[in-house]
C-alpha cells in the first residue's frame, strides 16, 4: 500500500492506494501552525493502524515553501556572486541584496581570474556582524568548473546555518537563474528543515519503517531527508502533482494533453507519448527566473468561480475570483452558476444560480439561456485557444541542428484529460472545440495526492568531457578528474550513468525505477591551428518523470 | 532606452565545410554558451525565434544559381538565409524594434551568379533579405553597412546598378587580405554611382581607428542618404584575436558600433575565433542592439595597451576620410568622368571560387538610364564546362519601360547555342525563367 499526501493552504488530502486503485480518500483541514498534526490526522482519516504496518512507501507534497516565496515570508540571505564580464550587475536579479567579489572562470571552465581571499575573509566577518545565517555562493560559469563556488565555502565555513553553492542546484547553463536559484534556496532552507524535522517525528509517531518521500517540482520524489539540503527543489510541486495524477489516464502511444479547471486558474499541461513536458529552462515563482526542473504548465485566469460581468455589453470572465458562485450563496455570478442554470451540473441551488444568469441577461438584453450558453462557449472557447498556444508555442521552440529543424518532432494530442471541480461539465465541450476525445477521471477531488503517492523519483546529471584539457566535469556534483585522451562519448555516458544510479538511489529511487535516459548528447571538435587537437563531450541524463514501478501490492 | 530585440539563433551544429575548416560545427557553440549563460533570453525585451526555410522564389530575386538550387545550395543555407527573414519579418511587423540573425554558414561574398561556393558563402543572406523586403513591404531606400573583416564583393557585386541601396563596406585593406578587392575607386555602376562605398582600413587597426572611421565617414554619409533601414553585415573577424585576418578590434568596440549604428537588423557573417571572441562579441552586440547595458562586456585576455593606436593608421584614416567625402560630395561629376555619356557600359570581371575551386570570366552590360537602375545582362562562363556557360538577364526593380523592354528583347534573342542556360530575372513582377 502507498499512502499519498498533498498538504494544500487549505485542505490537506490523502489517499491510500493499492495496484494504482484508490481504496480511501480524505479531506482535512490544514493546520498551518502544526503540519505534523495536520499530516497525522490525514493519515489516520484513510488508514486503519493495520493499513500502516502494510504500508511500503508515503509520499508527500506540500504548497509550504510556495506559499513562503508567495507572500515573501523569506530568511535574509547573503549573495555573494562572482560575475566577472559580461551582463551590467544592475541587470542581474538581486544586485541590489548581492555583493559582487572578483574572480571568473570562462565558458571552457578555465580560470580566467583569481579570487581574492581577503576580500571574501572581510565579508564573512560582514555577515558575522550583521547576524546572517543564510549564504548563497554564485560564479559565472561554475557549472564549468565549480573551484571558485567551492572554494569561497570553505572560506566561509563555520560561517552561516547553511551555504548554498550555486552549482550543485543545477548543472545548466544560466548565470541569473543560478543567482535566483541559490538565493531562494537558502531564503527557505529553515523553514523546510523544520518541516523535515516535524516529519521524521511523524515517521516515529507512525512507528514504521518505509521511505518517506516529498514531491519535487518536476513531479518526481526525493527522500525527506535528502531533501533538507535543496529545498527549493520543492517549490511549485502543486501543478506537478496534478499531473502526476492525470499520468494514468494518460495513453503512453501518443500526444496528450491535461487542464486542471480550479476555481480562479485553468493549468495546461503537455504529454508526449505519455511522458509529461518539462519547463525548457527552469520554473519561475513570482518574479524568480530558477533553474529548478518543472513540469511546464501554461496557465489561465479562468475557473469555475472567476467573476463574470458585461462590459461595454460584451460578457467578460475573470481573472479575479470574487468568492464562490452564487449558487453556492457567493456574490456575484460565475461560469459555476451557467453550468448549473443550463442543468449541466447538479450542483448548488438552482433558484440563486439563476438569478445570476438574470442579472446579467438584464444588462444584455437576452434570456437568460441565451447568456448562460454564452458563458459556457466563451470560457471552454477561451481554455481550447490557451491550448492551441500552447501547443503552437511550444512546437516553435528554437532548435539549433539541421536535422532538429528538418525532422523534429512536433507536439500533436490526441486526447485530452479534464480534471478539477467544473471538469465533469465543460470536458465534453472543450473536446469538440479541439477535436479531441476528453477523458474525465475519477477522485479528481484528490488528484494531487494520487500523483503524489504514484510518483518515482526523479533525478539530472550534466556532464562534461574535454580531451583536449583531458578533464571530466560533472556540473551539479562539483566534481572534475582527469581523462585519458583518448576517452570517447561512450565512457562518458558510462560514467555518468554509473554515478546517476548511485545519486538516485541516495534520493531515494527504487531498482526498479532506475531507467535512465541520455537526455541531451552532443560531440564537437576541439581546433587549435587547423588540427584538431581534442573532444568535447556533453551529456545530460536523467530519470524522467513517471509513475513508480515500486510496490504494486 | 531599452528596445525589443529579435534574435534568430541557428548555430547548425550539424553543418561544417569541413572537419577543421573555419566555418565548422561547432562556430557557434561557446557563443551559445555565453548566451544561455548570461541569460539573455531571460530578459523581457530580447525574444528568441526558430528560423523559417527560405524558398527558390527568395533566392531567385538576387541570384541565377548554376546549374539550379538543388545542385549548389545545402539544407543549412536554407535555414540561414530563412533566419534572416524571419529576423526582417519580425521587424516589419513591429513584432520587435531590432533583430540579430545569428546564423551560419556567412553569405556576403556570393554574387548573382552562383556557380558554387566562394569565401565559404553560397547565398548572400542579407540581399536575399533586402530584395524580399521591397517585394513584401514595399521599402525602397536600405542601407547595408558591412563590417566584416573582408570586403563585401558579393554585395557589392548584387547592388552595384541599385541606387536605392546603400553599400557600405569597412574592411581590411584588400591588398592584405581575400578578397583583395574593396578600393575607394569602386564606387558603383552608370546608374548608381557614388551608392558603393569602400573603406579599406590598414591591418592593425583598432578600436580608435574603427570607432573614428565610423562616426566619422558612416554615419554622416547614412544621415544624407536617409535610409529607411538600415541593416548591419555583422562580420566579427575584426576581433584581435581573429586566426585568418589582422585587425585588432574589440567585443567593447563592436557593442559600441552597434549602439552607434542602431541596424534595424544585423546578421552575422564571418568571425573564426570562436573561444575568444564571438561569445563577448556577441553577447555585446546582443545588449547594444537591446538597448541595455554593455559597459562590462570585456574579454579575458584584453589588453588595453594594445589598442594604442599608430600614428601611420591614424594619418591613413584621416586621408580616407578626405578622398571618401571628396568622392562623395563630387559623386554626379566623377560619375561623367569614369562612365564617358554611352547607351551602354560594358566590364569584364574574372571571378575566382576558392572554396569551390572554380574560375568564371564574366561580361556584363547594362543599359545607361537616367529612369531606373538600368536594365543589365551577364554573359558569365565558369570553368566547369559546358554547364557553365550561360546568359542572365536582369529586370531591376522600379524598371523603367525602356529598360523592360531592352531587357526582354535580350532574352528572347539569346541563342540557346551558345549558353546551357539562359535566365529572366523580373523584380518587379517577381518572375525568375529559363530558356
Amino acid at each position: 500500500m502507498i499512502l499519498g499526501i498533498d498538504v494544500g493552504g487549505t485542505h490537506t488530502d490523502s489517499v491510500l492506494m493499492q495496484n494504482r486503485k484508490i481504496i480511501r480518500k480524505s479531506k482535512v483541514m490544514t493546520d498551518k501552525s502544526d503540519i505534523l498534526k495536520s499530516v497525522l490526522l490525514a493519515t489516520q482519516s484513510v488508514a486503519e493502524p493495520a493499513d500502516i504496518k502494510k504500508l511500503r512507501r508515503i509520499v508527500l507534497s506540500t504548497t509550504i515553501s510556495t506559499n513562503a516565496v508567495a507572500q515573501n515570508k523569506l530568511d535574509p540571505v547573503g549573495m555573494i556572486v562572482m560575475s566577472g564580464p559580461g551582463v551590467s550587475h544592475q541587470d542581474l536579479p538581486l544586485s541590489d541584496r548581492t555583493t559582487f567579489v572578483s574572480g571568473y572562470m570562462n565558458h571552457r571552465g578555465m580560470e580566467a581570474e583569481e579570487i581574492d581571499e581577503d576580500e571574501i575573509n572581510a565579508l564573512k566577518k560582514q555577515f558575522a556582524d550583521k547576524g546572517i545565517e543564510h549564504i548563497g555562493v554564485v560564479g559565472k560559469f561554475s557549472t564549468r568548473s565549480p573551484i571558485h563556488e567551492l572554494k569561497v565555502q570553505t572560506l566561509l565555513n563555520g560561517q552561516a546555518k547553511h551555504v548554498t553553492v550555486g552549482h550543485q542546484l543545477s548543472g545548466a547553463l544560466n548565470f541569473p537563474r543560478r543567482i535566483s536559484t541559490a538565493y531562494l534556496n537558502e531564503a527557505i532552507w529553515s523553514l523546510h528543515s523544520d518541516l523535515v524535522d516535524q516529519l521524521s517525528a511523524y515517521m516515529q509517531e507512525l512507528g514504521v519503517n518505509v521511505p518517506l518521500y516529498i514531491l519535487k517540482a518536476d513531479g518526481g520524489t526525493i527522500d525527506v531527508e535528502q531533501s533538507r539540503n535543496y529545498p527549493v527543489q520543492t517549490i511549485l510541486s502543486g501543478p506537478a502533482a496534478t499531473i502526476m495524477g492525470v499520468l494514468p489516464f494518460v495513453s503512453s502511444d501518443k500526444d496528450s494533453v491535461s487542464i486542471d479547471v480550479g476555481g480562479t486558474t485553468t493549468d495546461i499541461a503537455l504529454f508526449a507519448d505519455g511522458a509529461p513536458l518539462l519547463e525548457p529552462k527552469g520554473v519561475q515563482i513570482e518574479e524568480h527566473k530558477t533553474l529548478i526542473r518543472g513540469l511546464l504548465t501554461h496557465s489561465i485566469a479562468l475557473g469555475g468561480d472567476s467573476h463574470v460581468r458585461v462590459v461595454d455589453n460584451r460578457i467578460v470572465i475573470g481573472p479575479e475570483r470574487k468568492g464562490s458562485a452564487m449558487g453556492f450563496d457567493g456574490p456575484v455570478p460565475t461560469p459555476t452558476d451557467a453550468m448549473i442554470f443550463l442543468g449541466l451540473a447538479d450542483i448548488g441551488h438552482k433558484g440563486k444560480a439563476a438569478k445570476a444568469m438574470e442579472s446579467i441577461a438584464t444588462e444584455m438584453g437576452q434570456t437568460p439561456s441565451e447568456v448562460a450558453r454564452a458563458i459556457m462557449d466563451q470560457a471552454c472557447e477561451t481554455i481550447a485557444a490557451k491550448v492551441r498556444s500552447m501547443i503552437q508555442e511550444v512546437n516553435s521552440k528554437p532548435v539549433y541542428t539541421i536535422h532538429e529543424l528538418l525532422e523534429g518532432k512536433k507536439i500533436a494530442p490526441q486526447e485530452i484529460i479534464v480534471v478539477g471541480g467544473p471538469a465533469p461539465y465543460l470536458a465534453k465541450q472543450v473536446g469538440e472545440l479541439l477535436s479531441m476525445p476528453a477523458i474525465v477521471p475519477e477522485n479528481s477531488d484528490v488528484i494531487n495526492a494520487s500523483g503524489a503517492a504514484m510518483a518515482r523519483t526523479t533525478v539530472e546529471l550534466n556532464l562534461m568531457a574535454d580531451t583536449e584539457e583531458r578533464v571530466l566535469t560533472i556540473a551539479e556534483e562539483g566534481l572534475q578528474s582527469k581523462i585519458p585522451q583518448n576517452f570517447k562519448l561512450d565512457d562518458l555516458i558510462a560514467v555518468g550513468k554509473e554515478r546517476l544510479e548511485q545519486i538516485a538511489r541516495v534520493a531515494g529511487a527504487q531498482e526498479a525505477d532506475l531507467e535512465i535516459e541520455v537526455a541531451d548528447c552532443q560531440t564537437f571538435n576541439v581546433i587549435r591551428d587547423s588540427a584538431t587537437t581534442g573532444k568535447n563531450f556533453r551529456v545530460r541524463l536523467q530519470i524522467k518523470p513517471g509513475l513508480t514501478k515500486h510496490v504494486s501490492q | 532606452m531599452k528596445k525589443k530585440t529579435g534574435l534568430i539563433f541557428f548555430p547548425a551544429f550539424d553543418y561544417a565545410i569541413s572537419p577543421t575548416h573555419p566555418e565548422r560545427e561547432e562556430r557557434l557553440l561557446y557563443t551559445q554558451d555565453q548566451v544561455n549563460e548570461e541569460g539573455l533570453l531571460d530578459f523581457d525585451n530580447i525574444k528568441e525565434f526558430k528560423p523559417d526555410l527560405a524558398t527558390a522564389e527568395d533566392i531567385q530575386r538576387v541570384h541565377f544559381c548554376v546549374p539550379g538550387i538543388d545542385e549548389i545550395v545545402h539544407a543549412s543555407h536554407l535555414i540561414a538565409v530563412g533566419g534572416t527573414l524571419t529576423a526582417a519579418d519580425k521587424v516589419m511587423q513591429k513584432e520587435v524594434d531590432n533583430a540579430f540573425a545569428l546564423v551560419r554558414p556567412c553569405g556576403h561574398h556570393s554574387m548573382r551568379v552562383v556557380h558554387g561556393t566562394r569565401g565559404f558563402c553560397t547565398l548572400n543572406m542579407e540581399a536575399i533579405m533586402v530584395e524580399y523586403i521591397r517585394q513584401k513591404y514595399g521599402v525602397k531606400r536600405i542601407a547595408i553597412v558591412d563590417t566584416d573583416c573582408h570586403h563585401g564583393d558579393g554585395s557589392q557585386d548584387i547592388f552595384w546598378h541599385d541606387p536605392n541601396t546603400l553599400f557600405i563596406s569597412m574592411h581590411q585593406d584588400g591588398r592584405t587580405l581575400y578578397p583583395g578587392s574593396g578600393f575607394p575607386d569602386e564606387m558603383g555602376g552608370p546608374n548608381a554611382f557614388g551608392t558603393t562605398i569602400n573603406l579599406p582600413m590598414p591591418p592593425g587597426t583598432c578600436e580608435e581607428g574603427f570607432l573614428y572611421v565610423l562616426n566619422d565617414i558612416v554615419m554622416p554619409i547614412l544621415n544624407e542618404f536617409k535610409p529607411d533601414l538600415i541593416i548591419n553585415s555583422a562580420g566579427q573577424d575584426n576581433h584581435y584575436s581573429d586566426p585568418i585576418t589582422n585587425m585588432k578590434f574589440t567585443a567593447q568596440g563592436y557593442a559600441i558600433l552597434n549602439d552607434t549604428l542602431k541596424p534595424d537588423i544585423a546578421v552575422l557573417e564571418g568571425g573564426y575565433s570562436i573561444e575568444s571572441a564571438l561569445p563577448y562579441i556577441n553577447t555585446g552586440i546582443i545588449l547594444a542592439m537591446a538597448g541595455m547595458d554593455y559597459s562590462q562586456i570585456r574579454e579575458p585576455d584584453y589588453d588595453a595597451e594594445d589598442q594604442i593606436q599608430p600614428a601611420h593608421i591614424t594619418s591613413y584614416l584621416k586621408k580616407l576620410k578626405e578622398i571618401t567625402f571628396q568622392q562623395w560630395n563630387n559623386r554626379e561629376a566623377l560619375r561623367d568622368q569614369v562612365y564617358p555619356k554611352k547607351a551602354f557600359h560594358t566590364r569584364t570581371n574574372q571571378i575566382f571560387y576558392d572554396t569551390a575551386g572554380i574560375r568564371e570570366m564574366q561580361t556584363e552590360t547594362v543599359r545607361t538610364c537616367s529612369d531606373c537602375g538600368g536594365a543589365v545582362t551577364i554573359d558569365s562562363r565558369a570553368d566547369t564546362g559546358r554547364r557553365g556557360q550561360i546568359f542572365a538577364v536582369q529586370i531591376p526593380r522600379y524598371c523603367c519601360d525602356a529598360c523592360r523592354t531592352w531587357a526582354e528583347e535580350q532574352f528572347d534573342s539569346a541563342d540557346k547555342k551558345k549558353y546551357s542556360q539562359i535566365f529572366l530575372q523580373d523584380k518587379d513582377n517577381d518572375l525568375y525563367q529559363e530558356k
